[in-house]
């Protein structure tokens, strides 16, 4: 499924920050030969990405209208597995979770501007510091962080309780009860990809020219409005190519949902799985736990769908908001 | 020149690599069998086997492969349908015709007889267990059944007895009441919605069924069955004697047995050694059979070693799958008091590896046990049962409602298998 998504974004991301002249293809032989090179260099990438990346997605698409045996061996169904995903509630419920929880992590990216920003304050001591720390989430094992996450929100012994204790709010079983799971999950996807995010913006901030800001402190404007009139247009389209990446990275969550939703050690099913699942985790009962691995491709193939289509939006959308300078 | 230069470097890559495939790919060297488990309190007695078979068989190279519970068969069906399983694996009875029908295990018989295992000295229903359309495919490894553990500090604390085999369902009820401190986030017993451990047991003990003798219909809406299911979902909603579904999913109910927090704890006899081995516990807990509802009952379930079909050596896999089941592999297993071996005449071993638990308390109730339920596609309907009892458990459902659901769900599935 990841194969799935980020073809489409490798795709399509270069596009938005201009695309480069075609070049054709080369007729003296030297050129020739500086071509083949070329292909031969990119070859070990370019096979890689066929085996792993291109060939699975169409393979995916063929598993979608078959049937599978408990230990392999499958039967072509037609339409069949669509059928019956068009009218299975589950779909639907984890769509919405889906989408749900992807709007929540989105909310981390201006939180990640700001933080940026605050980073990039010139005089600022310690701003290394800062800055690991805040990358640090993005390069911890994600299976590391689900399960001192779960900890955190224990609700008899957490860390997170133990603290609203403190201040007088009687705490939640937040990821065992159904009514907090999904939000309790998208807090820790945000301060997961934060890190991530900030750098990618600090790097941006660090490309606006600062005559740009002398010159309107000449003009009389106060830091506010160049904010908003300088740092947010020159960042739209690092703004963009953020927002893309976030969306589609949320949409196909698992690790987060599996280890901090899924059962526990000792195999008891957390009771606020069922209602919190997402399009992913579904794919993967399915296909690894039901078996059911030609429905399972199905679903995969909705979530392309899904990715596909708001990636497509996203892109329609820019024209009106991203200025490239 | 730079030309050149690469195209040498790149005819010299290419035949290195293709001389070192060569190199691999001609091994002479011992054949290695992997051996998959997934309790890590057995690894070492299974080390110890392999070791013993490696010792008769000195070209053979057995290696222990432990994975969790909670992923071993999400694994297992996984590495089966890559053609890439395990040589020698555990296997439980809910799984094995599943696996059995689909031909990825190995018959065992030309093996059992040519290692002159006497089947007769395993309980039949083990046997018969394991036993697909007359071939057998593992001789039975061990057997478990389900006990009341207590701790005995928390008894004292509270001036109750401890439990005995007179024990009903009310002198738990009772107890528990006295065992629960809510100020001190103490609690009588932990209801969890664990099947083999907890509400099977209950549900045979008040005379109900889980699916029919012939594996064609669900019993769980039988009011025997709901009666056994709701004395644990009253435990929780009702007496508030236990913590409930989600304080159980954040902290393990073997857990708050061991921290204290839970007084008393249904659990196999492969619980023995762990608890015995938490310096915490030293001196705090022992073992009781169940209490009894209408009559007295316990699951009792047991694992076997399989081989699989398609293993590179089917002839070292077969062999060793076999001797984990001979006497003196028995004998090995049972001394480290991880489960009772099978064979008979081991469990006395088992019983003396931890002699500070009354741990016969498990074997007085083999007379009174039920196997554990099991058809052709077991984890098809257990996986609705899991779902669906969570809501009697959370008190989201009246006990009855749910089991009405589950019994239609569970007959659809139970109708699926062909």
């Amino acid at each position: 499924m990841t194969a799935v998504a980020d073809q489409s974004v490798a795709a399509e991301v270069p596009a938005a920050t201009g695309r480069p002249a075609r070049k054709r293809r080369p007729t003296t032989v030297a050129g020739r030969w500086e071509w083949l090179w070329g292909l031969a260099f990119i070859a070990p990438t370019g096979l890689g990405l066929l085996v792993f990346y291109i060939w699975p997605v169409f393979q995916t698409l063929y598993y979608s209208f078959t049937e599978w045996g408990a230990f392999g061996g499958h039967v072509w169904v037609g339409t069949e597995n669509y059928v019956k995903l068009l009218g299975d509630p589950e779909v639907l419920k984890a769509l919405k979770n889906t989408l749900v929880y992807s709007g929540l992590v989105l909310l981390g990216v201006p939180v990640s501007l700001v933080l940026a920003a605050l980073i990039n304050t010139p005089g600022l001591r310690g701003a290394a510091v800062y800055r690991v720390l805040y990358f640090l989430p993005v390069v911890t094992m994600p299976a590391a962080v689900g399960m001192v996450w779960r900890w955190l929100y224990n609700g008899d012994l957490g860390l997170v309780n133990h603290v609203l204790s403190l201040i007088g709010i009687s705490g939640q079983h937040w990821v065992a009860d159904p009514r907090f799971a999904l939000y309790a999950t998208a807090v820790v996807g945000v301060w997961m990809t934060v890190g991530y995010n900030m750098v990618i913006f600090a790097a941006g901030l660090n490309g606006i020219p600062r005559d740009y800001y002398e010159a309107a402190e000449l003009d009389g404007a106060g830091r506010i409005r160049q904010f908003f009139s300088i740092t947010l247009p020159m960042l739209s389209p690092t703004a963009f190519f953020i927002t893309v990446l976030t969306s589609i990275g949320a949409l196909q969550v698992f690790d987060v949902i599996y280890l901090m939703l899924g059962t526990n050690s000792s195999a008891l099913r957390n009771p606020a799985i069922d209602e919190n699942k997402t399009i992913v985790f579904l794919f993967y009962e399915r296909a690894f736990i039901d078996n059911d691995k030609g429905y399972a491709a199905a679903i995969a193939f909705v979530l392309l769908l899904v990715i596909l289509v708001l990636t497509v939006i996203q892109f329609r959308a820019q024209k009106r908001w991203v200025h490239y300078a | 020149m730079n030309n050149r230069w690469w195209k040498v470097a790149l005819a010299a890559t290419v035949v290195l690599g293709a001389s070192a495939c060569g190199g691999a790919a001609s091994s002479d060297g011992p054949v290695t069998i992997t051996y998959a488990v997934w309790d890590k309190e057995q690894v070492p007695a299974m080390e110890k086997i392999a070791a013993e078979f490696e010792k008769a068989h000195s070209n053979v190279d057995v290696k222990v492969q432990l994975t969790s519970n909670k992923e071993y068969w999400t694994k297992l069906q996984t590495a089966v349908t890559g053609g890439s399983a395990p040589d020698v694996f555990w296997m439980n009875g809910p799984r094995f015709q599943l696996y059995a029908s689909q031909g990825v295990l190995l018959p065992l018989d030309e093996q059992i007889d040519a290692a002159k295992v006497d089947t007769g000295a395993f309980p039949e229903a083990l046997v018969d267990l394991y036993t697909y359309q007359g071939k057998k495919y593992g001789l039975p490894k061990d057997f478990d059944t389900i006990g009341l553990w207590y701790n005995k500090t928390l008894f004292d604390a509270a001036g109750v007895g401890y439990p005995d085999a007179n024990w009903t369902w009310d002198d738990l009820r009772e107890a528990a009441r006295k065992l629960t401190d809510p100020a001190k986030g103490q609690y009588g017993i932990a209801a969890a919605a664990d099947s083999q451990a907890n509400y099977y047991n209950t549900i045979f003990q008040a005379g109900g069924s889980v699916i029919s003798a012939d594996g064609k219909k669900s019993g769980f809406d039988d009011p025997a069955t709901v009666e056994g299911l709701r004395f644990w979902v009253d435990l929780i909603n009702k007496d508030k004697v236990s913590p409930t579904i989600q304080q159980m999913s954040d902290t393990e109910p073997a857990q708050m047995f061991s921290s204290g927090k839970v007084a008393m704890y249904y659990g196999g006899s492969w619980e023995a050694v762990g608890f015995a081995k938490n310096a915490d516990l030293t001196g705090k807990v022992d073992v009781a059979p169940l209490p009894k509802g209408k009559k007295e009952a316990v699951v009792i379930h047991g694992l076997s070693n399989v081989a699989y079909a398609k293993s590179k050596h089917p002839e070292e896999a077969a062999r060793f799958a076999v001797f984990a089941g001979s006497p003196e592999a028995q004998r090995i297993q049972a001394e480290t008091g991880a489960v009772i071996s099978a064979y008979q005449g081991t469990q006395d071993a088992w019983l003396k590896a931890t002699p500070q638990y009354r741990l016969q308390a498990f074997l007085d109730q083999v007379p009174d046990s039920v196997p554990l339920p099991h058809s052709k596609n077991t984890a098809a309907w257990t996986k609705k049962a899991e779902e669906l009892l969570l809501k009697a458990w959370s008190g989201e459902q009246d006990v009855t409602e749910v089991a009405k659901t589950l019994a239609e769900a569970v007959n659809t599935e139970l109708g699926n298998e062909k």
